[in-house]
């Protein structure tokens, strides 16, 4: 049982007492809604005669089914105007703050709340879908929830929850050139697996993401759920302080240096307890692409697809699933695999640094013939952000669209989707089968900077490759 | 509500690892405001894959009501979407090897049990019913036992989430609700509220 990590002690902070099964009430310090989970739990509100006690600890904002080109309203999707009208009426009778297209605020809501400086440390943050992980970045407790659920928080800023237990991934030394926070949080997950870290929160430890800025702990956080893990943090530190100070739901005056001071106490101790600890090497981390149908199905750029006989018999079946599902052959290279369609973007990689290094690989060169590639910013603040330094239109030269923000083809909820069997080179978070929006459409995850490569050779190419040429 | 402690039926095995919430419900049957009409397109693209030779499509699947499948059910998306495609097609009670978290933490709050069992049981179970798909099968949250037939297989779930079934306490937002004084107490207590002000 683990003791004085940030994960208990924010836990016991936010514990309003036991319930009759045992299970602890905490309590939620800032609640996400979005279009997709929120209105089924709205109607189990009307239909109990409930109302929102807190309306000001619940922020909502619409990604999921927002088309990338045209916004016009009403949508062109009839069923995505009836979600987005519902979203609107919710809000409106509950006094709840909504950030809509064209406010300037909106976008994906793991990338919102933490520009708008609502994601704090030591907050439990809950939102009705599963990359919720991500804003452990700040040291929160943040996790996804389904919709009976959002409805337990809408009803009593409350969830009925067990506790976790709390493994220590800890990552050391400096990355090498060409390798971001997407190849080690892949790494991870190949490493402990798909379902290695349910029944834990996931606190990653370490010089390496010590070094990392925000916005590549959000990625290492987000994708804690592929490994199983509900919720992944990482202890605030000066560079989290560093990305706060300012924002406009930050702390300000006099309420900086004590918020500072209750952050700085919320760290987990030096003596503190763990239930499991797993120690990895940045040098042994090189840029990652998924070859399968499982975020685990992971590999370096220069190795080759795995045989079965090289994997453990568990994971046999699902390997030949994802052969024949892939169309790829076991012991051949990934590199040199043709892409069809390249996509940046996503709550795990759609944010301004993911998108300058992008454009850093992308300035002077050409989109391959044949190949669709198209940039969607995280959020509104991103593409605005984006514009003023001119990365659209390095983009736009290099033949890359540049769209408006949203999920997008992540999870392909809007227009944006794969056509029949297409092969996706996606900075995104899931390889599932069908998740692009086709039901044999392909995807390999890699970095942004991987996807840029992909998108200019018209084959799953090695950044580093580019690098200096 | 009701306490849920013995669950008898006809079961259905659907086997392989990680299947994740894309696969129980594609996203674009997410473009809804109601979860009426998701058991028609529980695993669409599995079935239209298939052709017919899917088990929940299969004649002699029709009617049973509780899911057997392997390890890491329910994995990806927090999509409770995927449960209640899979409670409107006509499942109340899932056995498996494991299940992802937010799926289990939405079945439980749905009042679907999810039970857990050693691979070796499963696999005996999911024989069982490919065997005999007419054979009654009994969930036994009293004396955590799966019985198929002659076979018994123990099985285990989290004290509190099985408590809160026995109990009929699983619909937990009437309890939270309740509790609306000592919830404030708790707001009181934390100091970002104060400079955390989203109005």
């Amino acid at each position: 049982m683990s003791q004085g990590t940030l994960f208990d002690k924010v836990w016991d902070l936010h514990a309003v007492g036991t319930l009759p099964s045992g299970q602890t009430q905490l309590f939620i310090g800032l609640h996400l809604i979005h279009e997709v989970t929120s209105p089924q739990a709205f109607a189990m509100l009307r239909e109990r005669g409930l109302t929102v006690p807190f309306p000001d600890r619940t922020v909502a904002t619409v990604d999921h089914i927002v088309p990338t080109e045209n916004q016009a309203r009403p949508f062109a999707d009839e069923l995505a105007e009836e979600m987005m009208q519902a979203l609107e009426r919710n809000c409106k009778e509950n006094g709840i703050t909504f950030y809509n297209v064209g406010s300037g605020r909106q976008g994906i809501v793991h990338v919102i709340a933490p520009e708008q400086g609502l994601t704090q440390p030591g907050m439990t943050i809950a939102c009705g879908d599963s990359h919720t992980s991500t804003h452990g970045a700040f040291g929160a407790i943040a996790f996804g929830i389904g919709t009976s659920q959002v409805r337990d928080v809408l009803a009593s800023q409350t969830l009925a929850l067990g506790k976790l237990k709390v493994r220590k991934i800890e990552v050391n030394g400096e990355l090498r050139p060409g390798v971001y926070a997407k190849d080690v949080i892949l790494h991870v997950i190949r490493k402990l697996g798909v379902k290695g870290g349910v029944g834990y929160a996931y606190e990653y430890a370490g010089t390496t993401f010590e070094a990392m800025n925000m916005e590549e702990r959000m990625t290492v956080c987000n994708m804690s759920i592929e490994g199983g893990a509900r919720c992944g943090y990482i202890n605030p530190d000066a560079v989290t302080y560093e990305y706060l100070k300012g924002r406009e739901f930050a702390p300000q005056g006099a309420d900086w240096e004590k918020a500072v001071a209750w952050w700085e106490s919320i760290r987990s101790d030096a003596d503190a307890e763990y239930d499991d600890v797993v120690v990895f090497e940045a040098a042994d981390i090189a840029p990652t692409v998924t070859w399968g149908i499982t975020p685990g199905q992971g590999i370096a750029i220069d190795e080759t697809i795995p045989t079965p006989d090289s994997l453990p018999e568990s994971e046999r079946a699902i390997a030949e699933e994802a052969y024949q599902y892939m169309q790829l052959t076991p012991g051949t290279p990934i590199k040199g695999t043709k892409v069809d369609v390249c996509f940046i973007g996503s709550c795990t990689n759609g944010r301004i640094s993911d998108l300058r290094e992008a454009a850093k690989f992308a300035k002077g060169h050409k989109v391959a013939n044949g190949v669709k590639a198209f940039i969607v910013p995280g959020s509104e603040v991103v593409k605005r952000e984006a514009e003023a330094e001119g990365l659209d239109k390095i983009f736009l030269e290099a033949g890359f669209e540049w769209r408006q923000a949203g999920c997008s083809m992540c999870l392909a909820m809007n227009p944006d989707k794969l056509q029949g069997d297409q092969l996706s080179a996606s900075s995104s978070n899931r390889n599932f089968k069908g998740r692009q929006g086709s039901a044999s459409g392909r995807t390999l995850l890699m970095s942004p900077a991987m996807v840029v490569a992909a998108a200019i050779r018209g084959e799953v190419a090695d950044v580093r490759d580019l690098i200096g040429g | 509500m009701s306490k849920i402690q013995i669950i008898s039926g006809r079961g259905i095995a659907l086997t392989g690892n990680d299947i994740d919430t894309d696969r129980i419900i594609p996203a674009r049957f997410l473009r809804c405001v109601t979860f009426d009409g998701l058991g028609e397109q529980v695993f669409a693209d599995d079935r239209a894959a298939t052709k017919g030779e899917h088990p929940f499509d299969r004649p002699e699947y029709q009617g049973a009501n509780i899911l057997v499948v392997n390890a890491n059910f329910g994995c990806g998306s927090s999509r409770e979407h995927a449960p209640q495609a899979i409670a409107k097609w006509g499942i109340n009670a899932l056995v498996g090897e494991s299940f992802a978290e937010i799926f289990f933490g939405n079945c439980v709050a749905m009042g679907i049990p999810c039970v857990t069992a050693e691979a070796t049981g499963v696999k005996q179970l999911q024989e069982a019913i490919a065997a005999h798909p007419q054979t009654p099968l009994t969930l036994d949250l009293e004396s955590m036992q799966v019985r198929c037939g002659d076979l018994s297989v123990p099985v285990s779930m989290p004290a509190g989430a099985r408590q809160s079934f026995i109990s009929g306490m699983w619909d937990s937002c009437g309890q939270l609700v309740v509790q609306a004084d000592s919830v404030r107490a708790t707001a009181r207590q934390l100091p970002y509220l104060a400079w955390n002000a989203i109005v």
